[in-house]
């Protein structure tokens, strides 16, 4: 039997008061949305619930329209994503040279940069080609902004795939689609679709580009939390309640598909 | 003509050059063995027929077909992998049909092989099963199931057993053994257990270093090796290979026949053991008793290791002072470059 750890009561105390100190934002941040503008200001614990803000939110700024972006925008930069990550991963994981090691670490090397950096050549971009507050604008940073971790991600996963099994399949009469329908993807859908997750979850909370690069037209939820708190003085309820329309969807999904996510993200770390 | 052929075929990875130029002539039907120490090739080789790597230089045909460019799918062969290669996310019986799916056979006629091929190999009750639920042996028999269902030109066999333990080992050889005399299916089967050569093969290709050594049937190949390499890669336990002036008796025994510059070599059943003061004075140096054979090793004249091998039991003990007789009918002589004297006679 392994040796008990010391102080257990001292551990979970601590374990506890640290979940709490870290979820007692997002508690507070329900509960206000909950509030009328005044009860927000006081900071009471009891008071008589109401959804008057998350009316306001949907009549003053139409958090569906927003919704909708951010739904659009992360779906199909996550799906046009794994189109060009995968036969990347595939090539790097099955075919590997050399270099391959170098071009992964130079891929993840971009996201050490940080946005704000290429924030000029980028809206300069956008604007010159008259995308400013477009959602293809959105999809297509958002996908090359995503790309590093799902190549990696992806890479991670096919190279679990044993190389007998493919050649197996290549001389069962396969075609390279055979091989990728028949034996990788179900092979490797575990981390495929954490792959996916990840970056659904990612663009679904990206709030930079989201924020330089548009206005009322292609805003996504991070847009429309931004309006709440404007120089026109904060309202504590309604910037709750849009917060938690924004956050709602990626959490419950979220909570869903959380062993997906962690077990995408330790491919490979336990053997 | 023959059904497969390989024409001067190199390989080389990078640098290495690890196939130095092979001509095989494979007929129809027939079970080729490729044998060899590690490293020598044999598997290299097997992976260049299947398509799996390509060649350097050199070209492969099959059924008078040129297939040195064709990719692996469409060279009609199947193969059964060391690590049996199985779909683990198929049942058996998926394994097994997935060729002919992919290859658009109809449904009916697929079930109707699959269940064939089953039946043969005593697959039946597990069609339902995925692979991690079988044993290392009926894995085995799918991945061979998988490549018998396709009826292909040419069956591979990348040392199929060597996951295996020893009993069942030999079991899945004789099975190998009836299904070709069944099926009557041209293969080409690489291993380097010399048993499985021995008793698999019509004909055995030795490899070493990338080059063949030899090829024959695995009597030919016992009896007549080429040179030094073949005489002792084949037979266990080796062959003796002594230098012809190792022993002043050699000369009495083989009379003129002797190299003045070469080795004489003599298999263990060939040696006799002896009363001492009889034959070449020696001692037993070593005693393994298999059961059904007796191995004596022993050490004669000035230091020189002998093996003998007698299907009776001994009581010899180490240390024991015994005589040593050679038939001197089955000697074989090599020269200085190992090569069999008798076979550079005949090409003289």
């Amino acid at each position: 039997m392994a040796k008990k750890a010391p102080f257990p009561y001292v551990r979970t105390f601590f374990a506890w008061f640290l979940s709490l100190l870290i979820f007692f934002p997002l508690f507070w941040l329900g509960i206000t949305a909950f509030k009328t503008e005044g009860q927000a200001i006081a900071g009471h614990l009891i008071f008589t619930p109401t959804l008057d803000s998350f009316v306001e939110v949907q009549t003053r700024s139409d958090y569906l329209h927003y919704a909708k972006n951010s739904l659009v925008t992360s779906v199909v930069s996550t799906v046009l994503g794994l189109l060009i990550a995968a036969p990347a991963a595939y090539s790097m994981a099955f075919f590997r040279t050399r270099k391959t090691r170098d071009i992964l670490m130079w891929m993840l090397s971009t996201k050490m940069m940080p946005a704000v950096g290429a924030l000029m050549p980028i809206y300069v971009m956008a604007q010159t080609t008259g995308m400013l507050d477009s959602i293809p604008a959105l999809v297509i940073v958002f996908t090359l902004s995503n790309l590093p971790i799902m190549v990696w991600m992806l890479y991670s996963a096919f190279k679990e795939v044993p190389i007998d099994i493919l050649e197996a399949v290549r001389l069962d009469g396969a075609t390279l689609w055979d091989e990728f329908r028949h034996a990788i993807l179900p092979l490797t859908m575990g981390g495929i679709a954490s792959t996916a997750l990840l970056c659904l979850v990612l663009t679904w909370n990206e709030a930079f580009w989201s924020l330089t690069l548009t206005s009322a037209n292609a805003g996504t939820l991070a847009a429309l939390i931004a309006q709440y708190s404007s120089p026109e003085g904060l309202f504590w309820a309604k910037l709750s309640a849009a917060s938690l329309l924004a956050i709602a969807p990626i959490i419950v999904f979220g909570w869903f598909s959380q062993k997906q996510l962690v077990q995408g993200l330790t491919f490979g770390a336990v053997k | 003509m023959a059904f497969l052929e390989l024409k001067n075929i190199v390989k080389e990875f990078g640098p290495v050059r690890t196939i130095k130029g092979i001509d095989l002539k494979i007929d129809k039907g027939e079970f080729i063995v490729f044998v060899g120490p590690s490293g020598c090739g044999k598997s290299t080789l097997l992976r260049l027929i299947a398509g799996l790597e390509s060649t350097t230089e050199g070209s492969l045909h099959l059924d008078g077909r040129d297939i040195t460019e064709v990719p692996s799918s469409k060279r009609d062969l199947a193969m059964v992998f060391q690590s049996y290669a199985l779909y683990p996310h198929m049942t058996v019986f998926d394994n097994m049909s997935f060729a002919l799916k992919l290859a658009k056979v109809d449904v009916k006629l697929r079930k109707e092989k699959v269940e064939r091929a089953a039946k043969i190999l005593n697959l039946t009750d597990y069609l339902q099963r995925t692979p991690k639920e079988l044993s290392g042996g009926q894995r085995q028999r799918v991945a061979i199931g998988r490549a018998i269902v396709r009826a292909p030109k040419v069956f591979l066999f990348d040392e199929p057993l060597s996951n295996l333990d020893a009993a069942l080992r030999g079991q899945t050889r004789v099975e190998i053994a009836n299904l070709h005399r069944d099926l009557g299916a041209t293969t080409v089967y690489v291993t380097h257990d010399q048993i499985e050569a021995m008793t698999l093969a019509d004909r055995v290709v030795v490899l070493r270093d990338g080059l063949i050594e030899q090829v024959g049937s695995p009597l030919e190949l016992y009896d007549r090796p080429a040179n030094q390499f073949v005489a002792q890669f084949i037979g266990t336990p080796q062959m003796n290979v002594l230098s012809a002036a190792a022993l002043p008796e050699l000369t009495r025994i083989a009379g003129n026949r002797l190299p003045t510059d070469g080795s004489v070599g003599v298999r263990p059943e060939y040696v006799r053991i002896v009363a001492a003061g009889q034959g070449i004075a020696g001692k037993v140096e070593l005693v393994e008793s298999l059961g059904s054979d007796t191995l004596i090793h022993t050490r004669v004249g000035a230091d020189v290791g002998l093996v003998s091998r007698q299907s009776e039991r001994t009581t010899l003990k180490v240390g024991d002072a015994v005589g040593v007789e050679i038939d001197a009918n089955a000697l074989l002589f090599f020269d200085k470059q190992g090569r069999a004297i008798r076979e550079l006679e005949k090409a003289a």
